[in-house]
């Protein structure tokens, strides 16, 4: 069976308030970004699942804006599921973000037309 | 058949360099077709001898066909491949199979861009990821950022010891005229720079300059007529993993591990043996993890050995002699100019930064966000 558009897809399901990525039943993985094929097995039965929306902090930077604008917390963030995506770690500043650090996923408007998915410190929530 | 048969097969014969640090008026075709011209010279041909044409522009995207024609030759092959910058020593690589298989007689990889005084900024040819994009990351320094956050956190790489490799690099670059960032700089002095994108400092970062760089390879038996003394390439070899810094599987090992591995095996060498080595220096990261990838210091260690002084002028491993990215010239793809100095150096040709009786050098080169990695091995004859 042909996939959905991926990134349309994945997009779709944030702007419907739902953070979901994909998963192949025949191999058990879990796959972010979203893909028509999976990485390594090449699996092509990916279906769209959510994860637990929890995951850690596997590397951080913060981007140093020019005052009066503040700094923002670019990070990796491993999910519990496996996969890793570039992310935000919001609500807390972005020089205190650490790797190691509990995150739960929320979504946000971004600054295009799209939602976007960004973490807070899972103690916080 | 094995890529062991490769060893030696083709020589570099002309190297060039033009218009480093700043180029006003220039376009990067005028920079990148001068360097070329200048290569071909310093190999005693005539352009009308170049058979094969290897080229990136920063944002011509057939620049193959471009610089084929403002040369006025029918070249039998062009490759304007990209892999970033890594790309030239991607070229070396299929330039020297194009050699030995007898497709063409001699290559010139060439490269030029105005990007300081044309543009002010790195111009990059990456398309924006979908997945990346809508972070606004500040791209490339932060993803070569996260990286360094990882290597800290496992290894307890320190800042001080990223800023040594700006200081080694200025120290080398002290010793080239034709480096565009000179003067005395501390590990203080780099720390006192602003952070751009935690832990790395602008003085952490590449250089925006201006630069053309061109060399010319050809078969072992032409080469013997040049008319300086042939430098050969006895392993070339390239890697990619990834193209976006969240999709590689440890932020601390890149593919330069596989890249130099198959390089070093062409070659029938070891790291023990290289003279010197000139690395794609983009961040001060960079030079830390090349160096334990490519095996000159166990992974996790890149930090302690840099900041040894082993690196430096006089140190026990002399690394990027020009003064690299950070402090020679960074036109936006630096990858040709870690060849271009590593023929020098073999050449004997390098003035005050000479190593003395330098027989083996490793050029290698990144692209992307530590995502194409390309190993070169060169040697002077004596070596094959």
């Amino acid at each position: 069976m042909t996939q959905a558009p991926p990134t349309a897809t994945y997009f779709q399901h944030l702007a419907e308030g739902r953070f979901m990525i994909q998963r192949s039943p025949s191999t058990g993985e879990w796959v972010f970004y979203p893909r028509m094929v999976a990485p390594v097995s090449g699996a092509n039965d990916l279906e769209w699942v959510e994860p637990s929306g929890l995951g850690t902090v596997y590397a951080v930077t913060v981007k140093r804006a020019k005052p009066p604008a503040p700094n923002v917390s670019i990070a990796i963030v491993e999910l519990d599921e496996g996969p890793r995506m570039m992310s935000h770690v919001q609500g807390i500043e972005a020089d205190q973000v650490r790797i190691g650090m509990r995150v739960r996923a929320r979504i946000v408007d971004g600054l295009d037309d799209n939602k976007i998915v960004v973490f807070e410190p899972e103690a916080a929530a | 058949m094995s890529a062991k048969d490769l060893r030696g097969r083709t020589a570099f014969v002309g190297a060039a360099t033009f218009g480093c640090g700043e180029a006003p008026g220039y376009t990067a075709i005028e920079l990148a077709a001068e360097a070329g011209r200048r290569a071909v010279d310093d190999a005693g041909l005539k352009l009308s001898d170049i058979d094969g044409l290897f080229i990136c522009l920063p944002n011509d995207f057939l620049s193959g066909l471009t610089i084929a024609e403002y040369f006025g030759i029918h070249p039998k092959m062009t490759n304007n491949s990209r892999t970033g910058g890594s790309a030239f020593l991607t070229h070396a690589e299929w330039a020297m199979l194009a050699l030995d298989a007898g497709l063409i007689d001699y290559a010139l990889i060439c490269y030029g861009s105005n990007q300081r005084t044309g543009a002010g900024k790195l111009v990059s040819a990456q398309a924006p990821s979908p997945f990346e994009f809508p972070y606004r990351p500040n791209n490339p320094v932060a993803s070569y950022a996260l990286a360094a956050s990882r290597h800290m956190h496992q290894y307890g790489t320190t800042s001080e010891q990223l800023a040594s490799v700006a200081v080694a690099a200025r120290q080398w670059a002290n010793l080239n005229p034709e480096a565009f960032k000179q003067g005395s700089l501390s590990v203080e002095d780099v720390l006192a720079t602003r952070l751009v994108a935690d832990p790395l400092h602008v003085a952490d970062c590449c250089l925006v300059t201006d630069g053309a760089a061109a060399v010319v390879l050809t078969r072992a038996d032409r080469a013997k007529d040049a008319r300086k003394t042939p430098v050969s390439l006895l392993g070339a070899a390239s890697a990619t993993w990834h193209t976006e810094i969240a999709q590689l599987a440890d932020l601390t090992i890149t593919a330069a591990r596989e890249s130099g591995e198959r390089a070093f095996a062409q070659a029938g060498l070891t790291p023990k043996d290289i003279d010197v080595v000139e690395l794609y220096d983009a961040f001060t990261i960079n030079t830390i993890l090349f160096l334990e990838d490519l095996g000159f210091c166990p992974k996790g260690e890149g930090g302690r050995f840099v900041s040894s002084g082993a690196i430096g002028p006089g140190g026990s491993l002399p690394v990027n002699t020009n003064g690299g990215g950070l402090s020679f010239c960074h036109p936006g793809m630096y990858g040709l100019f870690t060849l271009v100095e590593a023929i020098r150096q073999l050449r004997g040709e390098a003035g005050e930064r000479q190593i003395a009786g330098a027989k083996l050098a490793l050029a290698h080169g990144n692209g992307g966000t530590l995502s194409s990695q390309a190993t070169c091995i060169l040697g002077v004859p004596e070596t094959v």
